[in-house]
């Protein structure tokens, strides 16, 4: 390629400028390092202006519309999902849902494809490391139809447990569900490996690449999912823009999640028939701005190349856990630096609470996250209560975790007067 | 700013909380979370007449909710019980001394509501306190 991709160790540095947010300094004149990029990542200007132009120019209720201004909205909004598609390498932009968020995604998969194909005695597989949000849509479908959950195994260093896979794999389940990549501990799981063992167990699988897609190139067609759902404003799109990809053949034999407006071929008083996909999971009026924001995102993100992005956050990473590593009293969780660690790093400091760890470096002007980052049972298997935890983006650099490290020693001579 | 929040009485209450423990045969009891940071407090109060005879705090998390808990149980000691229903966030904010931020509120007024809860024998609402 000839485009001109920044070396791995200058990403951030040089494109903080891109993000008009990071500007900001607080009373003290202190530089913001935010650090709580897996929560949501901050929007590049490229994507603000691409919201902002949606509105001022284009901006009418998609499809149907006769006029222009609509027919420009609905071709605005099937290109973002065209670059969705691209940025995934999808089959076909008809396999790409845009939903709210990665929640969203996998209640619709859990209502519709779940109800229509999961039976009473059934089993549901999900992981110890899962966010809630592949917890419990998965509960509500089992406690609907009977179905049973298992999860699969932890090790001590924040990695699945594939000899538990393969025991919970041999009693065939109907479903396989887990992270592409922790929110809480950045293990990056063998996706692959994964889910071609869950495939010749019979079962259908679904990835949660909430983390995945910020920090790793995605190919939905090299993984073999069948069902792969991400967030949109973890990946400098705005909020509210989210994404199910899904096989076509899958999504074509599925029923509606929510009944409406947009997703109907026919409606009479007593029934109506379905829309075609993507339309049919669509219903009513769809976040079209947001969706433009996101497929700017994606551009952007392409220019970077994902692959620079991953090995950028790697070696952030890896200087992280370097950092960490020298400060008494903090312990990190999760897998050792390498490939399998991406850009979110959990830890605790001895003698002080995770709450309090994190108001003191907001204090410093570096914003991390504290709690149990909707991961209650991986939290219960680590055996704390709550983790502070820093996680990076494209903008991250190596000033953002010396400030991380000097706000953690500052928090420890405070607590330690 | 952190200087701020973690001025010496919050540290002093957060190191040697005061009135720790558990009273074997309180005549009101009552336990809460704060399901955010999973901060947890227990109040236990043997009441005498109608005041607060004896009051112990005992759980875990972070020092504002910790410190905020021990600094309670030293403000009601011998209070009436419609002394302790009427104290307000402001008051529990007031003996805090320092700026609580939105997102710490509800540590700082854990113990309140936990006392509270335990004294009136139904469980107390956050906003309402």
């Amino acid at each position: 390629m000839a485009t001109t991709i920044p070396a791995p160790t200058t990403l951030g540095a040089s494109i903080r400028r891109d993000f008009p947010i990071l500007q900001q300094e607080n009373e003290r004149g202190q530089r913001l390092s935010f650090l709580d990029s897996a929560a949501s990542s901050q929007k590049p200007q490229v994507v603000i202006d691409a919201v902002s132009s949606y509105y001022a120019e284009e901006n009418a209720n998609i499809h149907r519309g006769v006029y222009t201004l609509s027919e420009r909205a609905t071709a605005r909004y099937e290109e973002a999902r065209q670059e969705v598609a691209s940025f995934i390498n999808a089959a076909s932009p008809k396999e790409c849902i845009f939903t709210r968020n990665t929640t969203e995604a996998i209640n619709l998969v859990a209502q519709s494809w779940g109800r229509a194909n999961v039976r009473n005695g059934d089993l549901i597989v999900i992981t110890e490391m899962d966010h809630h949000s592949n917890i419990v849509p998965w509960q509500l479908l089992a406690e609907a139809v009977g179905a049973e959950i298992a999860a699969v195994g932890i090790s001590d260093d924040g990695r699945l447990d594939l000899e538990s896979l393969n025991r919970l794999l041999a009693r065939e389940p109907k479903v396989v569900a887990f992270p592409h990549v922790s929110n809480a501990l950045g293990t990056v799981n063998p996706a692959a490996e994964i889910i071609r063992r869950a495939k010749q167990a019979g079962a259908t699988v679904l990835v949660d690449s909430a983390q995945g897609t910020p920090h790793l190139p995605v190919d939905v067609r090299a993984l073999g999912a069948d069902f792969l759902a991400f967030s949109g404003h973890k990946v400098l799109a705005p909020m509210g823009s989210g994404v199910l990809w899904g096989r076509l053949d899958l999504l074509q034999a599925m029923p509606p999640f929510l009944g409406g407006g947009g997703m109907i071929r026919k409606v009479e008083i007593g029934r109506s028939t379905w829309a075609d996909v993507p339309a049919r999971f669509e219903a009513g009026t769809p976040a079209v701005g947001d969706a433009v924001g996101l497929g700017a995102a994606l551009r952007y993100l392409t220019r970077l190349d994902m692959a620079a992005v991953s090995a950028h956050e790697e070696a952030l990473t890896r200087y992280a856990l370097e950092r960490l590593a020298e400060l008494p009293g903090v312990t990190v969780f999760g897998p050792p630096a390498g490939e399998d660690h991406a850009g979110v790093i959990s830890f605790t400091v001895e003698e002080i609470h995770p709450h309090d760890v994190a108001s003191v470096l907001n204090g410093e002007n570096v914003a991390v996250r504290a709690g149990h980052h909707c991961c209650q049972p991986l939290m219960a298997r680590l055996g704390v209560v709550a983790t502070t935890r820093a996680s990076f983006s494209v903008y991250s650099d190596r000033d953002d975790v010396d400030r991380l490290a000097e706000a953690i020693m500052k928090a420890q001579r405070i607590f330690a007067a | 700013m952190s200087e701020q929040l973690y001025r010496e009485n919050i540290l002093d209450h957060s190191r040697h909380p005061r009135n720790k423990g558990e009273i074997d045969d309180p005549t009101a009891t009552y336990q809460d979370t704060n399901p955010l940071c999973g901060d947890e407090v227990r109040m236990d109060v043997r009441i005498e007449g109608d005041a607060v005879a004896e009051i112990k705090f005992s759980g875990r998390g972070c020092a504002i909710s910790q410190a905020s808990a021990s600094m309670l149980t030293e403000m009601v000691a011998g209070q009436s019980l419609e002394q302790v229903k009427a104290i307000s966030r402001e008051d529990i904010l007031d003996e805090l001394g320092v700026p609580i931020s939105p997102a710490r509120m509800k540590c700082a007024m854990l113990g309140l509501k936990v006392l509270k809860s335990a004294i009136y024998g139904v469980p107390q609402d956050d906003d309402t306190l």
